[in-house]
């Protein structure tokens, strides 16, 4: 199936088996294994990009479901300088094995995004409130990435350090 | 995963053509339906994309709100008419699943989305729904996030579902569209099945049918309240769930929608419960029996007697929160 994928800004015409998942797309056939497959059945996070400017497990989704989409992977944060939310990561000693870290950080994105939007969470107390970036709102946002290394306080920290500096 | 061929239609009527043979299916989101076809659960030699179709709307009209079939559930949770009309439908979508799966996952996925019981998802296993025939292993195997309501012989298998609870109390009902282009409407109680005998057929869809919209009335209470108990504390499934959907009116109870997650093979609600709180003044008593009406046809197992108790708990604290 003739797929079409706008991949950090670089479009690619691609002929896939319909069995071929986003994940799988991105990694076998675009060489960008910057995105993890973890447990490959949407429970742990390392699979997630941006697509179509949501965050998605790129694992149960597939390539030619995204035909035309605008899919942003990790590979696409950054150029020569690392961006504001992945230095947090370093400075936050937010990884130790550093599998999880693609997926940790584009989730981040694009819940920070979320969040800017004003989007409520199941920690939320009021629905109309504003929401702000808390230790408590960023684990409940994040619950959807796992850390097998339970990086999680450094995780938490770098998000919301780059939650309060943007 | 099998091989199956895949359509995007860009219209309604070509859709419900594409998916009318019996090995085919609709695909939205996905989020469900890929992870069953990886494990082989479901083998579709079909797939019809519907996610180009401009059923991502939600319109206010004269009853209420439709919602649209390919509505995420993030948008949805996040719309301002729900938040502020129906917040026990925003709740209950903020309580399901992860944010990554909310914002792929649609609102007619999440109503059909299947059991999570793990046999279910074993081809290895004994399993009525997923091999007509087969038997249950879940009867006499590990049980947890199993159904203590509306369960059969044959099938224990619960609806994991936490939009669908809020809909059931919300009185919601669902736009129906067939490949003839014929619509009808069905209210959420009579659209899914009991398992009985056949598990295996989970709703009263027919073949080439499509989910388009879901309708939700004025809600008939302004206290709204969805509390979630799970073993861990976000993304997990219900062990219990309750919608409460109330309005008071001089000390009593003048409407009372009760919708239950965790317990019953579908989106359960129990009318006698409703009938049972309304016109009272609110009181432990009230709740408790309450909480015996809702479980007076419970059938528990080993791994799931813990719900009984669990639930008339969790019911007594949603009605004491809703009637404060």
């Amino acid at each position: 199936m003739k797929v079409t994928l706008n991949v950090n800004g670089a479009s690619h015409w691609l002929d896939l088996d319909t069995r071929v998942t986003l994940l799988d797309a991105l990694r076998d056939h675009l060489k960008l294994t910057g995105t993890k497959k973890g447990c490959d059945h949407g429970q742990c996070g390392a699979c997630t990009v941006i697509a179509g400017g949501r965050r998605i497990n790129s694992c149960l989704s597939l390539a030619a479901l995204h035909d035309g989409d605008e899919i942003t992977t990790v590979e696409g944060l950054s150029d020569d300088e690392l961006s504001d939310l992945q230095s947090a990561f370093v400075a936050h000693d937010g990884m130790q094995c550093g599998y999880c870290t693609p997926g940790q950080i584009c989730s981040a994105l694009g819940m920070l995004g979320e969040l800017s939007e004003g989007w409520p969470s199941h920690v939320s107390e009021t629905l109309d409130g504003p929401v702000r970036p808390t230790r408590e709102e960023i684990a409940e946002r994040m619950s959807g990435n796992l850390c097998r290394c339970s990086c999680y306080p450094g995780i938490n920290a770098a998000i919301l350090e780059t939650a309060e500096g943007s | 995963m099998r091989p199956f061929d895949l359509t995007r239609p860009e219209e309604l009527s070509a859709a419900c053509r594409d998916t009318n043979g019996e090995n085919a299916a609709f695909i939205a989101g996905g989020t469900n339906l890929i992870d069953l076809m990886k494990l082989e659960v479901e083998t579709p030699g079909h797939l019809t994309d519907i996610s180009r179709l401009g059923l991502d709307g939600i319109e206010t009209d004269a009853q209420g709100l439709r919602i649209g079939a390919t509505v995420t559930n993030s948008d949805l949770a996040a719309d301002t008419r729900v938040r502020e009309g129906w917040p026990v439908l925003s709740r209950a979508l903020l309580a399901g699943a992860s944010g990554q799966l909310r914002n792929k996952a649609t609102t007619g996925g999440n109503l059909l989305q299947r059991t999570r019981c793990p046999y279910f998802y074993d081809t290895d296993t004994a399993c009525n729904k997923r091999a007509p025939g087969s038997g249950c292993a879940a009867l006499k195997g590990e049980q947890r996030n199993h159904a203590i309501l509306g369960t059969s012989d044959h099938c224990i298998a619960l609806h994991p579902s936490d939009m669908a609870v809020a809909m059931r109390a919300l009185d919601a009902s669902v736009e129906l569209c067939d490949a003839e282009g014929e619509s009808r409407r069905v209210g959420l109680e009579k659209f899914y099945r009991l398992p009985g005998k056949t598990p295996e057929r989970e709703t009263h869809l027919r073949p080439g049918e499509l989910i388009t919209a879901v309708h939700l009335p004025k809600a008939g209470g302004d206290r709204q309240v969805y509390r979630k108990v799970r073993d861990r504390a976000s993304y997990a499934f219900a062990l219990v769930s309750v919608a409460a959907v109330l309005r008071m009116k001089g000390g009593r109870i003048a409407h009372a929608a009760l919708a239950f997650g965790g317990l019953g093979t579908q989106p359960w609600r129990d009318p006698e419960v409703d009938a049972l709180l309304e016109g009272e003044t609110p009181s432990q008593a009230l709740f408790d029996k309450a909480g015996e009406v809702l479980m007076r046809d419970a059938v528990v197992h080993e791994g799931t007697a813990f719900k009984v108790p669990l639930g008339k708990r969790v019911l007594t604290a949603v009605l004491k929160e809703v009637t404060a």
